[in-house]
């Protein structure tokens, strides 16, 4: 008898856990000012800001987990987190595998970073992230690509002479270009991707619809443009 | 951490380096560094463990020896990565699976839509409302289990050499005393066959420790991840501590570390040789015991 009321109130725990429901956030903590990992070690960045802000609006309590940009999507598909909040650009070949939200940023141009402003985009050797809609772009331009794991190692190559510019989204070239003299912004610039949303497993319609809402919301009232302006990402809404 | 690193960008010299060394992200390094020693200090005996049954099967007649010759054959003939990215999603996987299958068995969709893998709440691994660090054990879990499975095989084939290698007059005196097949494993194979198995055994050891840095392809945050990630270049607006690209550095010191962790297993692999060659018909043995004549 005792043990049965002991399962039961067990039980009743249990079901008062789920009822909160928790949501794992999913970032790379690697490309600011999008995602980074503070010095505290802890995730921060525009995206850790707008992530928070989201999971308010929709009583969600959510939990921040930094994962692989390689692995990023195959781990959303297998559960080890729910969403994926990393600077993704929205793009057809990523619908096909998980679901988008609609955007929180504008298209924001990507740009190219060099030793010199005269580097060859064209033809020459030009580094991008794997697996970026700026690495599959310059495949297709007819420069020769060379890819990274991470964002860092794409500006390490530039600097060891290893790529003549890298591609990236102008965002996090920026502060980049004005800390150090020895690289600069080039002024070729390519209008790739739809906007950076909100990736979520195709199963997941219900959670896709609440941060539908609550994206739409902060729209509406104007904290995302605060946000972005505050960032330095892209134009407004 | 120190009261003086409030404003890092009026510090200089030492000052600055014992601010910067002690920054949140580099607790995350140090901590790291507990969890490459955790994970060997459990993997090892685990992988000892596997590889001893592995041996043991070997060992039997027909039907069963086939376990233990086929771990062996398997394990060794795959290379490492591709059995440990295989083998940790397989096997989470495989646990949620099996969970689905007992705890919901009302559920009518198909656990694979499309690209998903799909079970109810109830069967998640870690359940989705679990803190964070009960996430982070599954998976340095998962890792432990992998570890001690790839290792356990080539453990196995050295303790199966090294059952072999203890002579065989040994093994008749103990027939001849009346002592029964298990008796005789128990009492004069096992205590032996250390001797014979530990060259190997302690090469293993070696390449264990060279082999965490697996641990990185795993997703588990280990001193690889943190060395990269510290040792890339900040930009000043993100960070109290901008840098350049130090990622050598850090690199450097994880070489440093490896080195001194190998020495001094080394030292004490070779102590716990001496011990055991003690009094035994080896030729470290029979040198041991000119020594003291």
């Amino acid at each position: 008898m005792r043990n049965l009321i002991l399962t039961t109130a067990a039980l009743a725990l249990s079901a008062g856990m789920a009822m909160a429901e928790t949501v794992r956030m999913g970032t790379e903590g690697a490309y600011p000012p999008y995602n980074f990992i503070n010095d505290a070690g802890e995730v921060d960045g525009f995206e850790r800001e707008l992530g928070d802000e989201l999971c308010k609006r929709a009583e969600l309590t959510c939990e921040w987990v930094t994962n692989e940009w390689d692995s990023i999507i195959p781990n959303l598909v297998s559960s080890n987190y729910d969403t994926i909040i990393a600077g993704m650009s929205i793009t057809d070949e990523r619908d096909e595998v998980i679901d988008f939200t609609q955007s929180y940023t504008q298209p924001d141009p990507s740009a190219y970073l060099s030793m010199s402003a005269d580097a060859d985009t064209k033809g020459g050797v030009v580094a991008a992230q794997t697996g970026t809609i700026q690495a599959s772009f310059i495949a297709s331009s007819g420069a020769t690509l060379v890819e990274f794991a991470t964002p860092d190692e794409t500006i390490a190559a530039v600097r060891n002479g290893e790529a003549d510019a890298v591609l990236a989204d102008k965002a996090y070239l920026k502060p980049i270009a004005d800390e150090n003299d020895d690289l600069m912004l080039m002024d070729q610039e390519e209008l790739i991707g739809g906007g950076v949303g909100m990736g979520l497993r195709e199963s997941d319609g219900e959670l896709k619809a609440k941060f539908d809402a609550a994206i739409g919301s902060m729209k509406e009232d104007g904290t995302l443009n605060a946000l972005l302006t505050k960032w330095e990402i892209g134009p407004g809404f | 951490m120190f009261s003086y690193c409030a404003d890092p960008d009026t510090l200089s010299g030492l000052s600055w380096l014992s601010c910067y060394l002690t920054t949140g992200k580099h607790m995350m390094l140090y901590y790291s560094l507990g969890t490459v020693l955790l994970l060997l200090a459990i993997t090892a005996p685990a992988a000892l463990a596997f590889g001893f049954m592995g041996a043991m099967s070997a060992r039997t007649r027909a039907p069963f020896s086939w376990f233990g010759k086929a771990y062996i054959a398997l394990v060794r003939g795959i290379p490492d990565i591709a059995f440990f990215l295989f083998f940790v999603i397989a096997l989470d996987q495989l646990f949620e699976w099996m969970r689905h299958k007992a705890l919901c068995p009302d559920w009518d969709q198909p656990i694979r839509q499309g690209n998903d893998f799909v079970v109810c709440d109830a069967a998640k691994l870690p359940l989705s409302n679990a803190s964070q660090w009960v996430h982070e054990v599954y998976g340095f879990s998962l890792a432990v289990l992998t570890f001690a499975i790839v290792f356990g095989a080539f453990a196995a084939n050295v303790l199966y050499g090294a059952m072999r290698a203890v002579p065989r007059g040994q093994m008749e005196t103990a027939e001849a005393y009346g002592m029964s097949q298990r008796q005789s494993f128990w009492r004069v194979l096992v205590p032996q066959m250390w001797v014979y198995a530990l060259p190997g055994l302690s090469n293993l050891w070696m390449v264990l420790i060279k082999a965490t840095p697996l641990l990185f392809l795993l997703g588990v945050e280990d001193i690889v991840y943190w060395s990269r990630e510290l040792g890339g270049s900040k930009t000043a607006r993100f960070t109290a501590y901008p840098h350049a690209d130090w990622r050598m550095w850090y690199f450097f010191g994880l070489l440093v570390f490896y080195l001194l962790f190998t020495k001094f297993s080394e030292v004490v692999l070779e102590r716990i040789m001496a011990r055991l060659t003690h009094g035994q018909a080896t030729s470290g043995g029979e040198a041991q015991r000119k020594a003291t004549i």
